[in-house]
Formats: structure tokens, C-alpha cells, sequence
């Protein structure tokens, strides 16, 4: 399990820094570091194991069926990548300390530098597949905050956006190449993926994967040709350039064709596409980069140069060439990572990170100078530096390799490119800190804090180190990771200063002396170069965005121009062309479900719901009129269901339909009573194809099952309904019980609803909408006294309603009814209180107000729920006894009751809510005053005011 | 009678989608409403037509309908109300807000409306 903390620990601890920062900066900056430290020595707990040719492995099933599972592996490669991401963290975390200023919100940027160390370590650790991509997106999303860190700077929100989309969009080819890699291996475990490699390269699924997984490695690892946006991500604070652009993020695609070396390399398509994409990336990069005035910008190229170099070895398929590969990974981090924080610092004490102003600073800031001089020797590929032996040995690999028939492309590339190499390192070196001491540079350059330039110190060790004594200090660590993307016996190889003269040895030799003679020619060479046509690719990448989004807002609008009907028409259009694709592209038979006989009841029903329709399509301008028509239709639907053996829906429908016909009442009352007819008749015509269109297929689809059987789950729910949930009425059962998880979701959903409906017409109501409603109070009939018969009647009908209510809601695990239907019978009793006499006599008389009620159901029902837990079963688990009384003998009482009382105080309590909220709008705005008497049937009050307001 | 039910399904839908299109909000909340209905029906009518075989449990029954759609539409109805009664109020607040109860902007959006970078 610790291997799995590992990847947990940077996530959870990225809490911390903007914890402490105000603490101080050190705490800060320690906070991090422990993370780090931590995650780094969890790790290293497992270092013998895998040394000893063990593969830790952690994690946890998620769903296992589907291959979904958080698990990690530490092989060779996993753990030395893991190793290298933590080591070389925590010394970008101490840099980070001493070179962002007191202005840079230091907590937020350790933040996010921790969930950046958390996803790479994922994506190195992963063993699912899904895990590894998650990761892999989440290394995009977090270096896209890290590189747009200065948020107030234009070229870094650019960069930032250049860099998140390439990388993410790659990272979506990616999702699908690793997909369908695990389709054709049958697994979505890398373990699993890694041992199947025949299988895979045999699939016809091989090349697809393989082009996609390309897509996403050489978009993060900036291969041409999308190299561009990495130079742009130098908008970066140097600390995340020297983590992410050197060490980390910028390999997980070299990272990834190593790991996935095993199942896809070896084939011609692998070779004759990866080799020569590194080829050219790597001779691109540096020739940009010599010309580069900016040290970051040359380093940026220099990257993208060396990052080619290992994606061509890779690409050559060979176990050797993968070998160098591997070697020159440790060796391209330690001695770029020590360049950009010398560049770093170089920009931070001489205040310009420009070549021309700089030069001569070795004699004034020695210490940085030495160390950036040692690595920029190793990044050159001089003797006795680690960068020449990997250097050497992958001129060497490309000096045999022949491509397509070309013996010489390879070996003369290559050299061409190591030409360039050695040339800008020696122009970083000499430009900055060679030459005369200058008198002109922005501030006065000296050696920074200790702080600063240790981490540069820790990593030019491994540079000489590893430089003079390759076999005992890398040997080991090379030798485990080679074998772990090689997956196979590894070849024999030496890691040796000295091979004798070999072909590698001259190209070497030429390298040098053709950038010694390019140095010397540099002017000559850089007009050469200003003469050239060149391409801007960060404009053609803006250009393509904004067309891009140019066009994603032209089909936009075009669908939806702020018109409901506009976008409603173009889905039902749509669905219409899609089912009726789909019914015309198969073959259909009459069902042999034999039909029930018609009756003339059921005529006369359907004939008055199709008048009550037509009515409506035809008079709809006349709202009030289409709203009474539209009650004829939830009359026929109501019966329609008793008719059908659902008694339940019948009452649910018929007591829905009276609250949502007074609600829409209550609406109008303050909408305009009529709608203009402005539609023309070629528009009117066209919607009415549409919808009748939709109307016959839908009526279709339902024809043809209702004449087919089928089967259904139902038989469960019928045999069950009694032994099971202890209640006859089986919708009622399954509602509170078998599905009772459901209907807890729903009473929530309808709760939100009520209180969406009061936000909406409370609190907010000001300005322009309370001067409407008073411009309509004279028009509206409030001020008349309330209908003596009306009030006298929904009063001594309350208690009678309330029984029937309470009588519907006990019966209703057995009978028809239940919390749904008598929620809404109640609530039907108490509205008509607030219709019969005032919103204000109402209000005052309600002694618990609706928004408690929806609370106390959801609690209700919730806490039925949670005390399954107390008796060790799961959520809303039910039970039911039978209860002994004097009285009314023995009757039963189950769990589910509590649960269906939760259910009914809150239908009752969203009823309440929404129409007293609508009702009470006109009162809120000018309240009339109200009775106080008992009964406000007043004879002499009303009766004048009845026969003044008479309309 | 399948037939029948089917063609009142139909009949509904029609009349929803056509009151959907509008252009003002009254009309597109009794749309909603036509909607609702009929997919209603359509989920109950999923379960099969059956007369006099309702799913309460006795010793003396010939046999049940299909209860499951039964418990579906129950609850979708009651959802159906929650929804509308919010597409009231949205619709009331805007007229009261603008007062216009048209359901679509006065002008058509426009393709040039400048991205911010």
C-alpha cells in the first residue's frame, strides 16, 4: 500500500503550502519539501525489492468487470522515472524558495507544483491504463496553472493556452490510442498489456493505437511537429521550466514510448515513423537554438533537440538503442535542469536573460559560473561529462542505422545535429560568462544565496560522476531500467569512456570542429539565417484557434440564436431523422399480441381528448381558454390510467392536475392574458410538420409495443411485494421500498425545485418587476373581499380533507394511495384556504412554514434510511412487525411508513411553497390589510366592497 | 384499444411539440405540459395494456399488470409538476423583469460577438 501513498502523498499535501504560507516563506517552502521527502522515502522503502528484480505492486478494485481499478506498479522504469520526478522536485522546490519574490503568492504556487509531482508520479506508477490517462490529463491541466502562473503577464496566459492545447489535445488522441491498445491486448492493466505484445502487433487494431498513442507522446515530448509550444511555455517561472520542461512532464512522452517499448516496438510502422520524427525534431531544435538570443529560449530548443534524440532512439526499435535511450534520460535531466536554474539565476542577479547584453560574468558570479560552465560542457558532449557518453553512444547506433535504403541519412543527420549542439552550448557558455567583464548590465550581477545554487550544485555531481566512472555510478540503475522497457535479456553493452576509434568517435570529432568553425562564423551565419523565410508558428497556431472558434460560434448560433424555438425545432428535427433512419433501415413484422377490444366508453374518452387538443392548438393565443382545455386532457389521462388497472396513477394524476391548473392560474393572473398571434403561416405550417411528424413516431413506437409482449423484472416485485416489503399495494412497495433509493433522490430533486421557485420569486424581487405588478394591482381582483360561500365551505372541508389525506397515506402500503397522493390531497386542502380567504388570513393561521416541512421529509426519510445502518444492513433497508392495540386490533407497521411520511411532508411542503410564493407576489408588493377577526365573513365589509368591485 | 392509446400518445405529442415552437412562454409552458402527458402515458403504456388487473395483491385476483411503470410514472408525474411549476416562475419572473414574455431575444444573436483572449 505504501507504493499507492506514493502517488497520494503530493495530492494530499498540496493542502499544506497555502496552509503555512502565512507562517512564513521558509515554513512554506519546508512544508513542500517534506511532501516531497515523504513521498521520495516511501519510495525508496521498495528500492531493494526492486533491485532485486521484484515488481511492487499496490492498489485497489474499483469495478473490476469493466477494468477500472487504482493500481500502481514500480518496475524498473516506473521506479526510476518516479525517483528522478521526486529527487529533482525537491530541489526546484528549495530554488523555488529563494528565487520567486515576495510578491508571488508562494503558497498557491507550491500548491500547484505538488499536484504536478502527484499526477507525474501517477503516470509513471500507473498500471491501469484509465489511471495512467487521468494522470496524464492532469499533468496537462497542471502545468497549463504552472505556466500561466504570472497571470497578469500576456505572453504567459498564451503560453499556458498554446501548451494545454496541444498537450490535451493530444492527450484525447491518446485516451483513444491506449483504448483500443487495451481492446487488442485484452487487458487494461499494463502488466497484463506489457506480456502481450505478439498478441497486440498481430491486431488489426496495431497501427490505429499506434498513430494515436504517437499523437499523444509526441505532442507532450514537443517532437516536430509540434514542438512550438514548449519555447512558449518558457513564459514560466524558471523553476517550472527547469522541472517541467527539462526533467519531467516533457519526458512522460519519451516516457511513454519506453514504457509501451515492450508491445509496440519492432515493427517497420514503429520505426519508420518514431526514427525519423526524432531525427528531424532533434536537427530542428538545435539549429533553432543556436540562434536563439533568449538563454531560456535556447535551452527550450535545446530540449526540444535532445528530446528528438531519445525519441529516435526509441524509435530505432534496437535493445541497444533503447539502452542509450534510458542512459541518456538521467543524463539530459541532470545537466538541463542544472542549465535552466543557472539561466535562472543568471536572469534574477544581472537582470536580463538576453545573450547580447550579457557576457564575462564568470568573474563575478564564479560559483554559478563553474557549474553552469561543467554542465553546459556535458550538454556539448565534451569527455569526461555525462553527456558525451550517451551522446557518443547514439551517434554510434544511428552511424548503423539505414533508412529506407539510405546508408548515409542517418549517421550525416545526426552529425549535422550534434554540429549545432556543441555550437550553442558554446554560445551559451561563452555569450554569458566568458568574454570582458561589460559595465552595462540591468542590475550588478553576484553569486546568489547558498539556497540557489546548491540544487545547480547536487545536480553537476552526477554530471562529473556519472562522466568519469559511468559503470559504477550509473551502471546498476541503467542496467534496471533498460531491462524494464527492453523487457527481455538486455544486450551486452559497456558503459566505457573509452571504445577505441569508432565510427561514433569521429563523428564526434567532426561535430566539434564543425562548431568551432560555426562559432567563428556566427555573424555570417545568423544573417544567413535573417535572410531565410521564416514561420511563426505560435501566429499560424492563433490564426488556426481563431478560426476554430470562428467556426464553433458560426454553427452555434446557427443553432441556437437565442430562440427556445429555434434550438427545440432543430433537436426534434434531428430526433425525428434519426428514428426515422433507424425505422427504415431494418425490417418490421405486426405484433401478435392479440389487441383488447375497443369500447365506446373509451371512444367517447379519446374523442374528447382529441377535441380538447384540437381546441387547443386552435385557441392557445386565448390562455385561459387552452389552460381549461388543456384540464379536459389531464381529466382523460387520469382516467385512462383507472381504466388501465392503475388506480394509483389515476389519483396521483387527477390531484396533480388541480394543483398545476391553480398554480398556472396564479401565473396568469399576473402574465398577459392573451398571446399575439405574429407568427407567419409559412412558420406555423413548418412547426406543424415537425410536430407531426414527431407525434407519428412516437405514437408508432408506442403502437408497436403495446403489441408485442415482452418480458419484465416485474415478477420479482409482484412475488416479493407482501413476504419482502410487508405491503400489498405493490407500486406503493416499490416505491418506499425496493426502489425506495429513488424516490429519496426525487423528494430532494422536488425540494431544490421549491426552493429555486422561492429564490426566485422572493428575496430578488425589486426594481423594474415590483413596478410592473403595482402598474397591474388596479386590474387585479385581490382587493375584492373573498366569496362568502367559497370561505365557508374550504373551512369546514379542512378537517374532512385532512382526514381523507391522512386516511390515503396509511392505506397506502396495502390500498391505492400512499405519501405522494396524500401529500398532495393535503396540500390541495390547505391551498384552497389561501384561494378561499387571502393569502394573508392564510399565512398567519399556518403555523409551520413550508420550508421546514420539505427539510423535515427529506430528514425524515433520510434518517429511515440511515438506520438500516444501526441494525448493520445497508441504506434504506426496510422491515415491518405487526402491532397489537385495543382499539383498533392488529395492524402493521413497517419502516417504510416512516419513510413514506417523509415523502409526504415534503410533496405537502413543495406544493405549499411554490403556490403560496406565487400567490403572495402581489400581496408582497402592496399587502392589503386583512381581518382579524376569527372568521373575516364580515356582511357589512363585504358586501359593499362586492357590489363597488363587481366585474 | 392499443390503437386508440397510440394515437392519443401521437395526438399529444403533436400538440406539445407544436406549442414547444412558439415563440411566447404561456404557450410553451402548456406545451411542456402536453409533453408531459404523453410521455407519461407512453412509459405507462411500456408496461401493456391490461383492464381490471391492478398490482395490489389479494387472494381472489385473476392476476396484475405490470407494476413497475406503474411506480415509474408516479413519480415522473410528480417531477413533471416540480419542473413546470419552476418554468412558471422562470417565465413569470422574466416578463415581470423585462416585460416581454417572448421565449426568444428581441435581436438574433449575431456571429461577431468578439471573444475575450
Amino acid at each position: 500500500m505504501t507504493l499507492l501513498l506514493v502517488v497520494l502523498i503530493p495530492f494530499m499535501g498540496a493542502l499544506l503550502p497555502p496552509l503555512v504560507i502565512r507562517s512564513g516563506r521558509n515554513t512554506c517552502a519546508v512544508a513542500t519539501g517534506g511532501v516531497t521527502l515523504l513521498a521520495l522515502a516511501l519510495l525508496m522503502s521498495h528500492a531493494p525489492a526492486v533491485f532485486s528484480g521484484e515488481v511492487p505492486k499496490a492498489g485497489v478494485d474499483w469495478v473490476p468487470a469493466m477494468g477500472l481499478s487504482l493500481s500502481v506498479f514500480a518496475d524498473g522504469l516506473g521506479f526510476f522515472f518516479a525517483a528522478m520526478i521526486l529527487v529533482i522536485g525537491l530541489l526546484v522546490i528549495v530554488y523555488a524558495r529563494f528565487y520567486l519574490s515576495r510578491e508571488d503568492p508562494m503558497g498557491r504556487f507550491f500548491a500547484y507544483l505538488l499536484l504536478f509531482q502527484g499526477s507525474m508520479v501517477g503516470v509513471v506508477l500507473s498500471d491501469n491504463v484509465i489511471l495512467l490517462l487521468v494522470f496524464w490529463e492532469m499533468t496537462s491541466l497542471t502545468s497549463f496553472l504552472l505556466i500561466g502562473f504570472w497571470t497578469k503577464r500576456a505572453d504567459a496566459r498564451q503560453g499556458a493556452r498554446m501548451a494545454l492545447v496541444i498537450t490535451g489535445g493530444g492527450g484525447l488522441a491518446l485516451i483513444a490510442g491506449l483504448l483500443l491498445l487495451a481492446q487488442a491486448a485484452g487487458s487494461y492493466q499494463l502488466t497484463e498489456i506489457l506480456s502481450r505484445g505478439e498478441m497486440v502487433r498481430a491486431s488489426p487494431l496495431y497501427l490505429p493505437a499506434l498513430l494515436l498513442v504517437l499523437a499523444g507522446a509526441f505532442t507532450k515530448s514537443a517532437q516536430f511537429p509540434f514542438h512550438f509550444w514548449l519555447p512558449h511555455a518558457m513564459a514560466a517561472p524558471t523553476p517550472v521550466s527547469a522541472y517541467l520542461h527539462s526533467a519531467t512532464m516533457v519526458k512522460a512522452g519519451v516516457f511513454l514510448l519506453a514504457r509501451l517499448w515492450p508491445v509496440l516496438a519492432g515493427t517497420e510502422a514503429w520505426f519508420l515513423i518514431i526514427a525519423p520524427a526524432g531525427l528531424v525534431t532533434m536537427l530542428i531544435g538545435a539549429a533553432i537554438a543556436l540562434f536563439r538570443n533568449d538563454l531560456k529560449g535556447l535551452l527550450a530548443y535545446s530540449t526540444v533537440s535532445h528530446l528528438g534524440l531519445m525519441t529516435m532512439l526509441l524509435g530505432l526499435g534496437t535493445p541497444m538503442a533503447a539502452v542509450a535511450a534510458v542512459f541518456h534520460v538521467i543524463n539530459h535531466a541532470t545537466f538541463k535542469a542544472a542549465l535552466f536554474m543557472s539561466a535562472g539565476i543568471v536572469d534574477h542577479e544581472a537582470g536580463t536573460r538576453d545573450i547580447r547584453r550579457l557576457g564575462g560574468l564568470m568573474v563575478l558570479m564564479p560559483v554559478t559560473g563553474t557549474l553552469a560552465l561543467l554542465a553546459a560542457a556535458s550538454m556539448a558532449g565534451v569527455p569526461l561529462f555525462n553527456g558525451f557518453l550517451s551522446k557518443e553512444m547514439m551517434l554510434e547506433e544511428a552511424a548503423h542505422t539505414s533508412y529506407l535504403g539510405l546508408d548515409l541519412l542517418f549517421p550525416v543527420l545526426a552529425t549535422v545535429a550534434a554540429v549545432f549542439s556543441v555550437a550553442y552550448s558554446a554560445r551559451f557558455a561563452i555569450g554569458t560568462f566568458l568574454g570582458p567583464v561589460r559595465g552595462d548590465y540591468p542590475h550588478h550581477p553576484h553569486d546568489p544565496p547558498l539556497g540557489m545554487w546548491l540544487p545547480v550544485a547536487v545536480l553537476v555531481v552526477p554530471v562529473i560522476a556519472i562522466g568519469l566512472f559511468p559503470g559504477p555510478v550509473a551502471g546498476p540503475l541503467v542496467a534496471l531500467t533498460a531491462a524494464a522497457v527492453i523487457g527481455g535479456p538486455l544486450p551486452d553493452y559497456h558503459l566505457a569512456l573509452w571504445h577505441g576509434i569508432t565510427p561514433a568517435l569521429v563523428m564526434s570529432l567532426v561535430a566539434f570542429a564543425g562548431a568551432a568553425a560555426l562559432i567563428l562564423a556566427f555573424r555570417r551565419a545568423d544573417a544567413l539565417r535573417a535572410r531565410l523565410p521564416r514561420i511563426d508558428a505560435k501566429a499560424m497556431f492563433e490564426a488556426s484557434t481563431g478560426m476554430f472558434v470562428v467556426g464553433c460560434r458560426r454553427s452555434l448560433v446557427a443553432l441556437h440564436d437565442g430562440a427556445l424555438a429555434r434550438y427545440m425545432g432543430v433537436t426534434v428535427a434531428t430526433l425525428i431523422a434519426v428514428g426515422g433512419y433507424g425505422f427504415w433501415s431494418a425490417t418490421h413484422g405486426a405484433g401478435t399480441r392479440p389487441p383488447l377490444p375497443v369500447t365506446a366508453t373509451a371512444l367517447t374518452a379519446f374523442l374528447a381528448l382529441v377535441l380538447a387538443s384540437g381546441g387547443v392548438l386552435a385557441f392557445h393565443g386565448e390562455r385561459l381558454t387552452a389552460l381549461i382545455l388543456t384540464g379536459v386532457v389531464g381529466v382523460v389521462v387520469a382516467l385512462a390510467f383507472l381504466q388501465f388497472s392503475a388506480p394509483d396513477l389515476a389519483l396521483t394524476q387527477i390531484s396533480v392536475d388541480v394543483v398545476t391548473t391553480i398554480l398556472m392560474l396564479l401565473a396568469l393572473n399576473l402574465l398577459p392574458k392573451a398571446t399575439p398571434r405574429e407568427q407567419s403561416l409559412a412558420v406555423r405550417w413548418r412547426d406543424g410538420t415537425v410536430a407531426g411528424l414527431a407525434g407519428l413516431g412516437v405514437a408508432g413506437l408506442a403502437y408497436a409495443v403495446m403489441t408485442r409482449n415482452g418480458t419484465s423484472i416485474s415478477e420479482y416485485y409482484l412475488t416479493q411485494s407482501k413476504p419482502g416489503g410487508g405491503g400489498t399495494n405493490v407500486v406503493n412497495v416499490i416505491l418506499v421500498d425496493f426502489r425506495g433509493y429513488d424516490t429519496f433522490a426525487e423528494i430532494i430533486v422536488l425540494g431544490i425545485a421549491a426552493l429555486a421557485i422561492y429564490a426566485l420569486l422572493d428575496p430578488a424581487l425589486k426594481g423594474a418587476a415590483v413596478r410592473r405588478i403595482k402598474a397591474m394591482l388596479p386590474r387585479t381582483e385581490s382587493r375584492d373581499a373573498h366569496p362568502l360561500l367559497l370561505v365557508v365551505a374550504t373551512r369546514v372541508l379542512l378537517p374532512l380533507s385532512l382526514v381523507v389525506g391522512a386516511y390515503i397515506f396509511l392505506r397506502g402500503h396495502n390500498e391505492p394511495g400512499g405519501g405522494f397522493i396524500a401529500g398532495l390531497v393535503v396540500a390541495i386542502a390547505l391551498i384552497m384556504q389561501y384561494i378561499a380567504s387571502g393569502y394573508g388570513w392564510a399565512a398567519e393561521r399556518m403555523k409551520v412554514d413550508a420550508q421546514s416541512m420539505i427539510g423535515a421529509g427529506v430528514a425524515i426519510a433520510g434518517l429511515t434510511g440511515i438506520a438500516a445502518f444501526a441494525f448493520g444492513r445497508p441504506f434504506l433497508t426496510s422491515t415491518f412487525g405487526y402491532l397489537h392495540s385495543p382499539v383498533v386490533g392488529t395492524f402493521e407497521l413497517a419502516s417504510a411508513m416512516a419513510f413514506d411520511l417523509g415523502v409526504f411532508l415534503t410533496v405537502v411542503g413543495v406544493m405549499l411553497l411554490s403556490l403560496a410564493q406565487l400567490s403572495r407576489v402581489a400581496h408582497r408588493v402592496d399587502p392589503s390589510p386583512e381581518s382579524r377577526e376569527p372568521m373575516d365573513v364580515q356582511l357589512e365589509r363585504t358586501v359593499p366592497r362586492t357590489a363597488g368591485g363587481e366585474s | 384499444m392499443e390503437l386508440v392509446v397510440a394515437a392519443a400518445i401521437g395526438i399529444l405529442t403533436m400538440v406539445g411539440i407544436y406549442l414547444l415552437l412558439r415563440a411566447h412562454t404561456f404557450p410553451v409552458i402548456l406545451g411542456l405540459t402536453f409533453l408531459s402527458y404523453a410521455v407519461n402515458v407512453f412509459l405507462f403504456a411500456m408496461g401493456r395494456l391490461t383492464i381490471d388487473r391492478p398490482p395490489v395483491i389479494s387472494p381472489d385476483a385473476m392476476g396484475y399488470t405490470d407494476p413497475l411503470p406503474q411506480a415509474l410514472v408516479l413519480t415522473a408525474i410528480v417531477i413533471s409538476f416540480g419542473m413546470t411549476a419552476l418554468i412558471v416562475v422562470l417565465a413569470l419572473r422574466g416578463y415581470l423583469e423585462t416585460g416581454s414574455d417572448r421565449s426568444a431575444l428581441d435581436a438574433p444573436r449575431r456571429t461577431d460577438e468578439e471573444g475575450r483572449s
